[in-house]
């Protein structure tokens, strides 16, 4: 109900910015009587009807100007039922009133025509049902025409019309300052039996705050306990709840949809041409900014009609003990911008110092622009009234929390849904979706709405990951050890997007300029270390999880994901942090028998290496205020991965010397058991085993081969084979290559 | 809201700063989340707590009042706290209420604010009803229908005191003094005798956990009981959760808790009993589930927690497990059931008697504002 009273007013709003633009383009009317035969050029104007239509606009025109003075100037009489002349202008009328529409200075003329009743109420009938605005009606019309109602010359069924016309008509007239100044006029008008519906509909189309009377309020009472319960004044009287509920209580049946009967059937077709016209001329229409629609589901326990609770504007501030108002109650009263207006962003930085809030904070999860506003709050109560209601909610309706509740489990899923878009729109996680990952995740079979709750772990606010460990991940990692492997890929996944939430809030932290020195840099490096640890901690999940599905390629491809966003921490977000693999990860997809894993690696260890360089030079550009100096541990390990990489692509050297304690050394004994003391050639780009296909097909490419020798792929031919590769969009490798090996030396 | 819109946004400039705020955690929700964290990474409930004392009601207490909550069954509530309750206005909110209930009734019908309606609803406050003078003060809320003629009505409200006029009404309640506002039809008079349908009243007794993280704005009463019709509930629970922005849930009891709650009651001392220690156990079986009742006389059981109490003044874990371990062993030797396995459901002493359902009657009007304390600290939990 109150969408439709939103829709309206919108549309109202549209068809103002729309005439801005139209004034110009409005025909401009004429007081020129053409002394030509105006039947003729009627006639003329007909039959070129559907062949040009600009000319019958024109000449239809003319006629119609002839038409409106005819009606405007001929004197009183007591019949004109049978009158000719009367007839054929009251058709030229209709014929341009249905085609395009009547200007506003005709619509004026007309409606007084119409509403004086002077042709009797059958030709007041007809006029009436052609009163269609070419774009807009003047105000002025209106209020000359709700005059001719006082004077009582025409009859009920004209008034009928009339205020069906108007309620139909009610977005294309121009302003509506003048016309609510009849307010009073209109609600009187309530107690004609026949007029109630239609001024009803009237006043709900034009009611404001200020229009909410006591003793309107107790009018419309009694009109309701002589008429019984009828839906056209049960929407006034809600709608006059709305504005003042300190006045009045009502509570509307939830499934009752229309309160008004539709008074633009008569009008439908045309209405919508018009709209048309109007809305060509408005650059863009308002985007649908109110999202909560009243949206109700059935009532199914007292708690609420759906989850989110619907917005209503705040009521027990300012009423309660309204009769000693005090000075600032009425001066924050007056100031206070209205939910219901808000509609658009810009309107919402003008109002923000003096936004009404809802009654109830849940609600702004529907509403994108209040989203905007608690984000930026100041406001602790507000904050601790979404909290509490977003607690509370979530424990209530989680499903497995009880076990008869498998009913609502889509429900609960939609409402996770809706929290995970407002988290997203916000690029913030909420305190309340935290405290409760605490509490329900020990109790989470791992299944239930699996996506949703992965997507809460990952907007998870930045905090201290040894207290985050306990009470969250501890608990995920049970559940990660013994679940498929598709739930490890999708714990792995969300772990990268809570990785990333974290470096883009701890990257917008660094950028601030400290203003306190002391406390924040030690935070700041304690926010720093919560992030390592949390890449430190998925390194050691994926260790043993590769080890649990023996070196799934699958996996491997998650977990290469996740080092893809570490490596380039200091390059993308600007922080002193670069987090090596551990050699679990690195071997294993150094040695993967898939080439877009070796790809993968290879490009992340390019990017390694680019950080890593940055971080060097700016060392020592700024060696004063290095504060997170790496560790020198880094770059040895680096290094190390590096030279086995080099080794096992390009020198065919592979674990030659252990460098670091972590590196894979094979007594030459074994090898030698095994029949593979040639070993020394088989780790290159060519004999990789995830390379080997390709070495293959290069060489099938040449013609005069006719066995297949992967050792002549050396000198010139090394670097066509090379070339081939980067074709084969190995880029990873391409970068990695380019990047890490001078090719001074060709082996 | 639009999901495309999402992926244009940077991310905000004040995230940093509320950056700050938690690691300093100054801010009330940053304290909120820091006990949120205590209370899910320690044990769920401290594992000590007092035996409640002897009357701890303060002097200023309504016995009259306090007799009319004792002995009837209350369904409990968690409630979040009110956003901008004032204890001024209590008539106000009782106009509001009654005709809300009234509109609500009757649905579609629209009803005049302050109309005499046949529904009455009535707030009145609870004075001296707190554990410490922090604590928010209770208040009562009955729904009553007027004009509904009978002579022996328990309806308390024609002996309360007259309405006393306040001296600074915009500088809300002065702390620990006692406020009593009726409106005008509620005056003493022969034909406004009612019957009460429907009671509920918000309390805290040693809510300081809560209150720490409360600001200004808030009133918190995290415990609500309610005496009558479901539907009465719901009609009065969602005025209350548009009104004050607040959420109710149900609260329910859980096995564990109800042992406390039976060794803290029977630690009570009692000048005479008035019932029987009994607890009740529900055997999940098929065709129809087999409840197990297990009485004790209340000084056997008093003499059992005698034997297994050590610390004075207190009740620990190792003290609620052992009693209980006593019982079953007890039971086991003469039934050969192991009651450990079994789900208990109900307990009931002379203090108080309390179901899972989160269904609890007060008996003893010493150890009234104990038996609210434990509950206060389970409502707390559950909003926590």
């Amino acid at each position: 109900m109150s969408t439709q009273r939103v829709k309206n007013s919108r549309t109202q709003k549209r068809t103002l910015q729309g005439s801005k633009s139209c004034q110009t383009r409005l025909p401009i009317w004429k007081i020129t009587e053409k002394p030509s035969d105006s039947e003729s050029i009627l006639k003329h104007g007909q039959n070129n009807r559907e062949g040009n239509y600009q000319r019958a606009d024109d000449e239809g025109g003319d006629a119609l100007q002839i038409a409106v003075r005819f009606f405007e100037k001929s004197p009183i009489k007591t019949s004109w039922s049978k009158d000719k002349t009367l007839e054929k202008h009251l058709k030229t009328v209709e014929n341009v009133a249905w085609e395009n529409g009547l200007a506003p200075e005709g619509i004026d003329a007309l409606l007084n025509v119409a509403v004086s009743g002077k042709f009797g109420n059958a030709i007041s009938t007809r006029i009436l049902k052609c009163m269609i605005p070419t774009t807009l009606i003047s105000e002025d019309s209106v209020v000359k025409a709700v005059s001719w109602l006082c004077v009582g010359k025409c009859s009920g069924s004209t008034k009928v019309l009339f205020y069906r016309w108007l309620v139909a008509m009610f977005d294309f007239i121009d302003h509506k300052e003048k016309i609510n100044l009849l307010y009073g006029f209109f609600f009187s008008s309530l107690q004609d039996d026949a007029l109630c519906p239609y001024v009803s509909h009237l006043l709900y189309l034009l009611t404001k705050k200020e229009n909410v009377k006591p003793f309107r309020v107790r009018k419309l009472l009694d009109l309701q306990a002589k008429m019984g319960m009828q839906p056209h004044l049960q929407a006034l009287l809600s709608l006059f709840k709305f504005f003042v509920p300190t006045l009045i209580s009502v509570s509307l049946p939830l499934r009752r949809k229309i309160y008004f009967k539709s008074s633009e059937n008569l009008w439908k077709s045309v209405l919508i041409a018009v709209r048309q016209r109007n809305q060509r001329s408005s650059p863009a229409p308002p985007k649908l900014m109110l999202g909560s629609a009243n949206v109700r589901c059935v009532k199914r326990k007292w708690n609420s009609h759906s989850i989110i609770p619907v917005l209503n504007p705040s009521s027990h501030n300012k009423e309660c003990g309204k009769k000693e108002m005090s000075l600032s109650d009425c001066l924050s009263s007056d100031g206070s911008f209205p939910l219901v207006k808000l509609r658009s962003f810009p309107q919402l930085l003008q109002n923000i110092h003096s936004l009404e809030l809802p009654s109830q904070m849940g609600s702004v999860l529907n509403n994108s622009l209040l989203l905007h506003y608690i984000n930026c709050v100041r406001d602790e109560s507000v904050l601790l009234r979404f909290y509490h209601w977003l607690s509370q909610t979530l424990q209530e309706e989680c499903i497995w929390y009880k076990v008869n509740n498998c009913e609502y489990g889509k429900e609960f899923v939609n409402f996770l849904n809706t929290i995970i878009n407002a988290e997203c729109f916000l690029q913030e996680g909420f305190y309340s979706c935290e405290a409760f990952l605490y509490k329900s995740l020990p109790l989470w079979d791992g299944f239930c709405c699996r996506s949703q709750f992965l997507q809460l772990v990952s907007w998870i606010p930045l905090s201290s990951f040894s207290e985050l460990k306990p009470l969250l991940f501890d608990h995920l990692a049970q559940l990660f050890f013994t679940s498929t492997i598709y739930f490890k890929c999708s714990v792995l996944q969300s772990l990268k997007e809570l990785l990333q939430n974290w470096l883009l809030w701890l990257s917008m932290d660094i950028h601030m300029k400290p203003v306190i020195c002391s406390p924040l840099e030690t935070t700041l490096g304690g926010s720093m270390n919560s992030v390592s640890e949390l890449i430190d901690y998925v390194g050691w999940l994926s260790t043993t999880a590769m080890r649990l599905e023996s070196n799934s390629t699958f996996l491997l491809h998650f977990i290469l994901d996740f080092y893809e966003k570490v490596c380039d921490t200091y390059i993308n977000y600007n922080l002193p942090l670069v987090v090596l693999f551990p050699p679990g990860i690195f071997y294993p997809a150094l040695l993967s028998l898939d080439s877009s894993i070796l790809n993968q690696i290879c490009y992340i260890m390019h990017r390694y290496h680019k950080n890593l360089t940055a971080a060097k030079k700016n060392e020592l550009v700024q060696k004063a205020k290095s504060e997170f100096n790496f560790n020198s541990k880094t770059y040895q390990e680096f290094n190390h991965y590096l030279t086995t990489m080099v080794g096992c692509l390009w020198t065919s050297k592979p674990f030659q010397k252990v460098l670091c304690h972590k590196g894979i050394h094979i007594d030459p004994k074994i090898l030698e058991e095994a029949g593979i003391a040639e070993y020394k050639n088989s780790l290159n780009l060519v004999h990789h085993p995830a390379l080997l296909s390709y070495a293959v097909s290069f060489l099938q490419e040449w013609p005069e081969e006719r066995t297949v020798n992967l050792s002549t792929i050396r000198g010139k031919k090394w670097n066509w084979y090379l070339d081939y590769l980067f074709s084969e969009e190995l880029e990873g490798l391409k970068l990695f290559i380019r990047s890490s090996i001078h090719r001074s030396s060709v082996p | 809201m639009d999901p495309s819109d999402a992926s244009e946004l940077t991310p905000r400039q004040s995230a940093s700063s509320r950056l700050k705020d938690y690691f300093i955690g100054a801010t009330p929700l940053q304290k909120r989340l820091e006990s949120v964290r205590k209370q899910t990474s320690f044990v769920p409930t401290s594992p000590r707590r007092k035996i409640p004392q002897c009357s701890q009601l303060q002097e200023d207490i309504d016995t009259q009042k306090i007799a009319f909550l004792l002995r009837k069954q209350w369904t409990l509530y968690s409630l979040t706290p009110l956003y901008r309750f004032s204890y001024t206005n209590l008539k106000e909110y009782s106009r509001l209420l009654s005709a809300f209930i009234t509109a609500e009734k009757q649905k579609g019908f629209a009803v005049e604010v302050g109309e005499d309606f046949n529904i009455k609803v009535i707030f009145s406050p609870l004075p001296g009803m707190k554990g410490t003078q922090r604590d928010s003060e209770a208040f009562l809320v009955q729904r009553g229908l007027l004009r509904y003629y009978r002579p022996q009505s328990d309806f308390p409200i024609p002996d309360w005191p007259p309405l006393r006029k306040k001296e600074s009404p915009a500088l809300g309640f002065p702390e620990g003094k006692t406020h009593q506002i009726l409106s005008k039809s509620q005056l003493p008079s022969e034909n406004t005798e009612g019957k009460v349908l429907w009671t509920g009243w918000f309390c805290c007794i040693f809510g300081d956990s809560l209150l720490e993280t409360a600001s200004e704005d808030f009133t918190c009463l995290p415990l609500f009981l309610a005496n009558g019709a479901e539907s009465n509930t719901a009609i009065i629970g969602t005025w209350f959760q548009k009104t004050f922005d607040c959420y109710f849930s149900p609260l329910a009891i859980n096995a564990f808790n109800l042992t406390w709650m039976v060794a803290m009651w029977t630690a009570c001392k009692m000048d005479y009993y008035t019932a029987a220690t009994e607890f009740l156990w529900s055997v999940p079986c098929s065709p129809q589930s087999l409840d197990i009742s297990y009485a004790i006389h209340p000084e056997d059981a008093k003499a059992l927690w005698d034997s297994v109490h050590k610390t004075p003044g207190e009740v620990t874990q190792e003290e609620v497990d052992l009693f209980m371990d006593c019982l079953y062993s007890h039971f086991h030797r003469h039934f050969k059931i192991h009651l450990s396995a079994a789900r208990l459901i109900r307990v009931s002493t002379s203090v108080a008697s309390a179901h899972t359902d989160g269904k609890i009657k007060i008996l003893c009007h010493k150890y009234l504002i104990g038996v609210l304390a434990y509950l206060t600290e389970l409502a707390i939990f559950q909003i926590e």
